[in-house]
């Protein structure tokens, strides 16, 4: 990753500070002004571009899939038993 | 990803040792602690074993539960302390004082190929998910129990740390290492199948 897309700014963000950002900046957290900086990085650096929208991505995909792992019906029958809760579990 | 939040228990029951409001609990959080602790162990029976132990302790201690933190956070504390315990159980020799420098190292990306916009189905395919699991098992368990709780749950910042005993600044560093870890070994997986079409 390159830092010379910026001269034309006062502040340069560098690619190694957006890196740093890119969490905070998921999570909603900057201030307006440097998610503006950001933005403006991205448009002139692929390689963050790239980063930024695989590490979304990233996120994105294991946030789907979570859904894919349940205790196994077995398993929840074990649980009830040795908690003595046989009598409230929902057969299902 | 969190189908837990809309769940209300009753506090007062629950501590008063209601059983079927307690029942009711357990429906409602075994998917998702079975799932951290497999996710934290990599096997089912360790997965199982993280699930029992939770719940036997949560039903041992609900008396006392104060609602300093909410319910889901308090058994995700519970549930991560299990898991990290059976972790080093199996692991004895892995050193429990890490770097002190670990901690405020970024590794710089080396990955750069564009695949966040291959199709769904290819990412999420049988295999792909199977890799999404094998990336997660590949990062320190520092990262991973906080990745888990954040990304895969769905617990807030504040709740992590909570759940953890972290601060809210160690928690969003311990994230930031995890998502950039997790996305650098997907980097390399799909851009092997998008270089072979
Ligand atoms: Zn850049």
């Amino acid at each position: 990753m390159t830092t010379h897309h910026h001269h034309e700014h006062d502040h340069q963000l560098s690619c190694k500070e957006l890196l740093g950002s890119i969490s905070d900046y998921v999570e909603g957290e900057l201030s307006d002004d440097l998610c503006q900086e950001i933005r403006q990085h991205m448009a002139g650096c692929e390689n963050c571009r790239v980063v930024f929208d695989t590490f979304n991505k990233t996120i994105y995909l294991y946030h789907t899939s979570a859904g894919d792992t349940k205790a196994p019906v077995d398993v929840q029958n074990r649980l009830f038993e040795k908690l003595q809760l046989n009598d409230y579990i929902k057969r299902k | 990803m969190n189908e837990t939040t809309q769940h209300e228990f009753s506090i007062e029951a629950l501590r008063a040792g209601d059983r079927a409001e307690f029942a009711r609990l357990v429906e409602a959080y075994s998917s998702p602690i079975y799932r951290l602790g497999l996710k934290m162990l990599g096997d089912q029976q360790n997965a199982e074993d993280v699930l029992q132990n939770t719940f036997l302790k949560a039903l041992q201690h609900i008396g006392n539960f104060e609602a300093r933190s909410s319910l889901s956070t308090w058994l995700y504390r519970i549930a991560a302390n299990e898991a990290l315990m059976l972790l080093r159980k199996k692991r004895p020799e892995v050193p429990i004082d890490e770097p002190a420098s670990e901690d405020d190292e970024i590794s710089l990306p080396t990955q750069f190929t564009d695949w966040a916009d291959m199709p769904e189905n290819e990412l999420l395919s049988v295999e792909g998910r199977r890799h999404l699991n094998d990336a997660i098992h590949a990062l320190p368990e520092k990262l991973r129990v906080v990745f888990l709780l954040r990304d895969i749950e769905g617990l807030s910042i504040r709740e992590t740390a909570d759940a953890l005993n972290l601060t809210e600044t160690a928690v969003k560093t311990r994230l930031l290492r995890a998502r950039l870890n997790l996305r650098e070994q997907l980097g390399h997986y799909y851009a092997e199948r998008i270089t072979s079409e």
